[in-house]
């Protein structure tokens, strides 16, 4: 079934790891000027194929063709070479110099022996007007936001390498609903110019705004692949999670009947909170049995505010009182003993310990709280993992296993287990959905409600707003570094997005 | 199935490959060498009987090396390196030996200070004075490190070079020959036949491990050295595990002064412990310690320390001049480093792979 529109053709790879089958048969096809989305869970398997279809990985069995001539990608320099570029999430340009050299970084024109400035900014400008970008080519690439620096990569895997197949991975977990769109026209004009992209992200909405083609990956399987208009947007959520939905619309319905509220018991106030140049003083209060939602854009303030509560930096101005104790010594390890947990925003580097074992990571903070000589025996350790591994689902053959080859949504259960060991009071989470599939995204956002019910303090910062607003009792808004406003749960988003883009 | 576990802990075991190395250099020793084996037995004037032979020699000879291979692994384990300890050891014999006769520096040596032997300071206080001099010199370091913040090896090369110094201000400038006795025994004496200072490793070796991994800072120093920053918002004093990984090594480097003094009757500033630091740092990368810090083994650290010994006495055994014994080491460095690179990882991972495949469809 040799289709002449395919530009990439993967037909019955498998490929597993020990102990892990990650693919297994699975069929994927790009056409030209195409934007097939590659959706399903974390662990579904879209990584390996990116990886297979990059060269990172050699696959175990089934072919690849590209242009209908059979290949075999040896690397991820082979993959560019064949013209299958990829552009991460993290960019991988060097930001101190100029977007022109990022370009053509290795293809420098050359004159008399030493670079052509003149007709290598000429080149780049060029090259990246055809995104239809203007933007001045000679500043450092550190000045512009990510959103250009992704157009950068891309024109880079475009002009230098001249890509054939683009592979977006996650381009929109870091860009703002305006760079988002920006990224979207470029998306289109490449597609419309005959470039195969396979796009991947975890947000819906993005996927139905331009994707062309669905194909879904549950458990390294192929579920199958799917025009995007006729698939409808539960039948896709269904297909990635594998079962039916229910249980996601139940979680609603959990929030409306604890309507009756108890009495409002303050656990933590804090009264012009503030550090200069991170966050101007604010006034908050966390109550125990409510979760607090915190809405703003990114580089609102929204992560500094929680590190001053836990003690990530100490506040210079405004008091912050726990439980009664106004707070003098401020450290992750005093919030620990007060009983304040966060989840940092950036699981790798501020969470996880990726070479320590899942039970290490889990016990970590309860050992801190005991200190260095009340050491957990080993039987202790086991018992306290295995309980959370249980509570929260964490999907592992066992406890032993290392953290970092847990998938992003395990990885954030795991550090919800280490916090909820020490059974804190009040439990701040950064962006604790930030990057992970649906499913677990579900099962997260339930635990944080779960909690609240018994009795703890929940705080929740999160960029998607649908979410913040599906279980908040009360709604923070940030700005600029400023805490604007404060809603009760039942604000309309309308009104949170007139507010946090300063317009209310 | 089991079998093929077990074959992998073998594998990925921290005493594996310093292991291999030994038994080959050993291998190799019995072959070139019939005699290199031969242990006798002495009766000493001043110890009484007790065992001699290459062995005998290489335990003794190593054991400053390898309490500094133990104080070492811990520091590299938090992610960062010491280059002091060699400069430690030279203060903390500098210490001893000053304190044994402080008179010794300024004067010139005359034959009734030589017969004298004696000391008017009493050994558990030039003992004591030893190992505080070598822990503080750790605690400096420790707090260049996690208070001041500098790059480890920024911060504890000020002390490598001006460790040295100090040493030689405590001397006076001069080298101290050191005449008494009893503080002879450690770097000399034996007890049951077997060298002091063996016994002494062994139980700097059994209080680190009953510090390190029977309290939860063996689990904290790992955790700083995989990510130091986690491990703060995880709510650890991440600042004290570095101070104490580096006051620890501060303190294995005093004792290897002492024994090493000791062992050479003599204290010199610009000699004693002279390249040590960079052979420790080989001993722990051979235990498999990775240089940018997380899991370590104290244990595979020493035996890689066994492994310089022995490598350095077969040398001298060949009758290599001892010029050229840099040289030969240089050569042991290169085949480390080659057994540890990835790909050799790779290739040992692929062929095990192999047979594994290959002994499956045969049943």
């Amino acid at each position: 079934m040799a289709d002449a529109q395919n530009v990439v053709l993967m037909q019955g790879i498998g490929k597993s790891f020990p102990g892990v089958i990650a693919l297994e048969d699975v069929n994927f096809s790009l056409r030209k000027g195409e934007i097939h989305a590659l959706m399903g869970e974390n662990g579904a398997g879209k990584s390996t194929l990116i990886k297979v279809l990059t060269g990172v990985e050699q696959p175990d069995r089934g072919t690849i063709e590209l242009d209908g001539k059979l290949i075999q990608v040896r690397s991820p320099q082979h993959s560019q070479e064949l013209g299958i570029s990829t552009v991460y999430q993290e960019i991988n340009l060097c930001t101190n110099i100029s977007v022109a050299e990022n370009i053509m970084l290795g293809r420098e024109p050359y004159r008399f022996g030493s670079i052509d400035w003149q007709k290598m900014n000429e080149l780049a400008h060029r090259a990246i007007n055809r995104l239809s970008i203007d933007i001045d080519i000679t500043q450092p690439l550190e000045n512009y936001s990510v959103a250009i620096q992704q157009m950068v990569a891309i024109t880079r895997a475009l002009e230098v390498l001249s890509a054939k197949v683009l592979i977006l991975d996650e381009p929109t977990s870091s860009l703002d609903i305006h760079e988002t769109n920006l990224l979207f026209e470029v998306m289109r004009k490449l597609k419309n110019e005959g470039i195969g992209i396979i796009f991947i992200t975890h947000f819906l909405d993005q996927v139905y705004q331009i994707a062309d083609r669905i194909t879904v990956l549950r458990n390294g399987k192929l579920v199958g692949t799917f025009e995007a208009a006729s698939l409808p947007r539960l039948e896709l959520v269904a297909k990635m999670l594998g079962r039916n939905l229910t249980e996601l619309n139940a979680l609603s319905k959990v929030k409306s009947q604890e309507e009756e509220k108890k009495v409002k018991e303050h656990l933590v106030e804090a009264k012009d909170l503030g550090r200069k140049g991170s966050l101007e003083p604010v006034d908050l209060e966390l109550n125990a049995n409510e979760i607090l939602g915190i809405a703003g854009l990114l580089g609102s303030g929204r992560t500094e505010m929680a590190g001053l509560i836990f003690g990530i930096d100490s506040p210079d101005s405004g008091s912050l009182i726990v439980c009664g104790e106004k707070v003098n010594r401020f450290s992750p390890l005093e919030s620990l003993k007060r009983g304040i947990a966060l989840c940092p925003e950036d699981r790798k580097a501020e969470g996880i310990i990726g070479d320590l074992t899942i039970r290490e990571n889990i016990i970590l903070a309860l050992q801190a709280r005991y200190g260095w000589f009340k050491f957990l025996s080993k039987p202790k350790q086991n018992e306290i993992a295995e309980k959370y591994i249980k509570l929260l689902g964490i999907v592992t053959p066992s406890p032993e296993q290392l953290v970092k080859n847990l998938s992003g949504g395990n990885q954030q259960k795991v550090i919800l287990a280490r916090w909820l060991a020490t059974d804190p009071k009040v439990l701040i989470l950064d962006e604790p959905t930030r990057g992970i599939d649906v499913g677990a995204k579900t099962e997260i956002q339930k635990l944080v409600m779960q909690l609240a019910e018994e009795g703890k303090s929940c705080v929740f910062i999160s960029s998607e707003l649908e979410e913040v607003l599906r279980i908040s009792d009360r709604v923070a808004v940030l700005r600029d570094h400023k805490k604007v406003a404060e809603y009760a749960g039942d604000v309309d988003d309308q009104t949170l997005i007139h507010t946090m883009a300063g317009e209310l | 199935m089991k079998q093929n576990s077990l074959l992998k802990r073998v594998r990925e075991s921290r005493l594996l490959w310093p292991l291999v190395a030994w038994v080959i250099i050993l291998i190799f020793d019995a072959i070139v060498e019939p005699g290199f084996f031969r242990l006798g037995i002495i009766a000493d004037p001043v110890y009484g009987k007790h065992l001699y032979g290459n062995l005998v020699d290489i335990f003794n000879n190593g054991a400053p090396l390898m309490l500094v291979a133990i104080g070492m692994t811990l520091v590299i384990a938090t992610g960062g390196v010491d280059l002091s300890v060699g400069a430690v050891i030279a203060i903390s014999a500098a210490m001893g030996a000053v304190l044994i006769n402080p008179a010794l520096g300024n004067q010139l040596i005359t034959n009734d200070i030589l017969t004298k032997n004696a000391t008017n300071t009493p050994l558990v206080l030039i003992v004591l004075a030893d190992l505080a001099a070598g822990t503080l010199c750790g605690l400096w370091n420790g707090i260049l490190v996690s208070r001041a913040r500098i790059q480890p090896m920024v911060a504890t090369l000020i002390l490598m070079v001006a460790g040295r110094g100090i040493a030689q201000l405590i001397t006076n400038g001069q080298i101290m020959t050191i005449y008494y006795t009893p503080y002879f025994w450690f770097g000399n004496g034996y007890i049951l036949g077997l060298p002091v200072s063996i016994y002494i490793v062994a139980l700097v070796f059994l209080l680190a491990w009953v510090l390190i991994r029977k309290t939860a800072i063996g689990l904290f120093i790992e955790s700083v050295g995989i990510n130091a920053k986690s491990t703060f918002y995880s709510g650890i004093n991440e600042q004290n595990v570095k101070l104490l990984a580096y006051t620890f090594c501060g303190f294995c480097g005093a004792i290897a002064g002492l024994i090493l003094s000791s062992y050479v009757h003599s204290a010199d500033g610009n000699n004693n412990g002279l390249n040590y630091e960079l052979d420790a740092i080989l001993a722990v990368v051979m235990g498999g310690t990775l240089m940018t810090g997380g899991r370590f083994s104290m244990f595979a650290s020493v035996i890689g320390a066994v492994v310089i010994w022995t490598f350095t006495v077969t040398v001298y055994s060949l009758g290599v001049p001892a010029n050229a014994l840099l040289a030969a080491k240089a050569f042991l460095v290169m085949i480390v480093i080659m057994l540890y690179s990835d790909y050799t990882r790779r290739f040992l991972n692929r062929l095990s792979e192999r047979r594994g495949t290959q002994h499956g469809t045969a049943d």
